[in-house]
């Protein structure tokens, strides 16, 4: 008796895989597509209607002060979130690689089960941390310096930017940090090290590649952050989300929204593909 | 040595703090007797938790959500079962492109998606339909499973499934009685984690939902946007608490770290 099993016909992984790439293609390849081609379609304003073909949405996007105000601002935001998460995940994630079992699941959990906590929730948490009447102004009036308005600017929205990802920072991290042999951080001190140059030579290198696909995740998720621009930046805070969503559903103007949709998309692709090449380039000259 | 100094344990004291500060405020006020959001000072109340049941909008979004997330996470399960053991144990054309496709919705942001599908459904006639905003919810969750089961099939004994043939069993007894079961633990915790993050999803569903299809997170962030009161960190507290729950279980089944970190 002959041992058939799968693989035995060519057909198989397409079977196996056709309903689930017949969903992607009409639900992610198809509106993607129908989305790019309205960007490039006139608004009539009077109307709402869509038609004809016009790069007048991506021309007013690039120039128009309004735009790149927005753009530059979701820029620095996000590149500043990042910079944070880099700063305070990094060595979180060396603390907690170094902390023992039971404290190691169990603050592993504390810090990244917020993660699973719904995003809206965790904006609102920090509209009431951050607000007029909270823990913090109240103690800053407590201290004589009396309070602060921090809701909507764009140091809360970064706050609130960093609680969200911080997760997403220490998980790359964490996992380099993983298949690092302690024995050569060991090495090192041994042969007299101080222990700052055994961290700078010896772990930072090892766990580079780790930090830096968490900025990139970082980053990307930022740039394209909804909920927390939304609720914490108010009506004079936009950022690039926002500013689709008020152009879908305030204004309408499709096509417009489309346009900003579709350089969001690009701009994060670029920055993703970027970061790639960098990364294996790195690794590559590391074994090369 | 590698033991953490007082410095280092400063910092993640801090850092702790930090992480959970806002979610410690949120299930703090939920229990204020008072109008405003306030911390609870002069005693504890639940008339905010019992204004949310008694909220018709809100207990609507709530059953919206969950037999959104129950539905989208368990075919998502379904797709990608199948779709996982073709890319894992197969080299065929296009399955390069495969893996890429049935990923990407974990790098396009959610707005852009959530813009995507809303043409799409305008231009099909299908703006608001509870089916497709399952549809939605399945594609955004897929890549979540299949991650998970990607991994369980590739650290496989194929062994076992060879005595099974050799045996004398049919494919799909193999399946049934000896590949399911080895990656049953792929399975339960790529549905959780698919059924936490449909849940939890604002920024694409925001997009394609209808009054009678919202679900609960742009309830929520609709309502926080007009007024803010003290039903909104009840509403808050009662989603913390499920997310507690699922996260216990997830840790019972799978092993928190292993999902969120990857190995163990």
């Amino acid at each position: 008796m002959e041992a058939t099993g799968p693989g035995a016909r060519r057909s198989t992984p397409l079977i196996l895989s056709a309903p689930a790439a017949l969903l992607f293609a009409s639900l992610i390849l198809t509106p993607l597509l129908l989305t790019a081609l309205l960007s490039f379609n006139e608004f009539e304003h009077a109307t709402g209607r869509t038609h004809g073909f016009t790069v007048g949405h991506y021309l007013a996007v690039l120039t128009d002060e309004y735009y790149l105000e927005i753009f530059l601002r979701t820029f620095r935001v996000a590149a500043l979130a990042t910079a944070i998460c880099v700063i305070v995940g990094v060595p979180e994630a060396y603390i907690l690689s170094r902390m023992r079992n039971p404290w190691r699941s169990v603050f592993l959990l504390v810090v990244l089960a917020p993660l699973l906590v719904s995003v809206v929730v965790r904006a609102f948490g920090w509209s009431m941390l951050l607000g007029p009447e909270g823990p913090i102004n109240a103690a800053l009036v407590a201290l004589g310096i009396g309070r602060v308005r921090m809701l909507y600017t764009e140091w809360t929205v970064i706050v609130a930017l960093v609680h969200v990802m911080l997760p997403f920072m220490i998980i790359p991290v964490w996992t380099s940090l993983q298949k690092l042999d302690p024995a050569v951080e060991q090495a090192a001190l041994s042969f007299g090290a101080s222990r700052a140059t055994a961290i700078v030579r010896v772990v930072a290198p090892q766990i580079l590649p780790g930090i830096l696909s968490g900025s990139l995740i970082v980053f990307g998720l930022s740039a394209s952050a909804f909920a927390i621009p939304g609720l914490l930046g108010g009506r004079r805070l936009k950022m690039v989300a926002t500013v689709v969503y008020d152009q879908y559903l305030s204004d309408l103007n499709w096509p417009m929204g489309a346009t900003v949709a579709v350089l969001l998309l690009a701009a994060n692709l670029v920055v993703m593909l970027t970061y790639h090449r960098v990364v294996e380039g790195h690794y590559r000259r590391r074994l090369g | 040595m590698t033991r953490n100094g007082p410095v280092a344990l400063f910092f993640h004291t801090l850092v702790v703090l930090f992480m959970l500060a806002p979610l410690v405020i949120v299930c703090l006020v939920a229990f204020t007797p008072e109008n405003t959001l306030s911390l609870p000072t002069r005693g504890l109340s639940l008339r905010w938790f019992e204004a949310v049941f008694h909220h018709p909008d809100f207990v609507q979004s709530f059953w919206n959500s969950l037999w959104l997330a129950l539905l989208s996470a368990t075919l998502a399960v379904a797709l990608a079962v199948p779709a996982s053991l073709a890319i894992t144990r197969w080299e065929f054309p296009g399955r390069g492109f495969l893996n890429g496709l049935f990923l990407s919705p974990l790098i396009i942001p959610h707005l852009v998606l959530g813009v995507a599908m809303l043409r799409l459904f305008a231009l099909v006639g299908a703006t608001g339909s509870f089916g497709w905003l399952v549809a939605a919810h399945i594609v955004i969750v897929t890549p979540y499973v299949m991650r998970l089961l990607i991994a369980a099939i590739t650290g496989f004994d194929r062994s076992v499934e060879h005595a099974a043939y050799s045996l004398g069993a049919s494919e799909a007894t193999v399946f049934r009685r000896v590949t399911l079961p080895m990656i049953l633990p792929g399975v339960t915790g790529g549905w959780l984690i698919a059924f936490i993050n449909s849940f939890d999803e604002l920024t694409m569903s925001i997009f394609i939902t209808s009054p009678s299809t919202v679900t609960l997170p742009v309830r929520m962030y609709m309502y926080a946007t007009e007024s803010i009161d003290p039903m909104m960190a009840a509403v808050s507290a009662i989603i913390i608490g499920i997310t507690v729950v699922a996260v216990l279980l997830l840790d019972r089944v799978y092993g928190l770290d292993r999902i969120l970190v990857g190995q163990k």
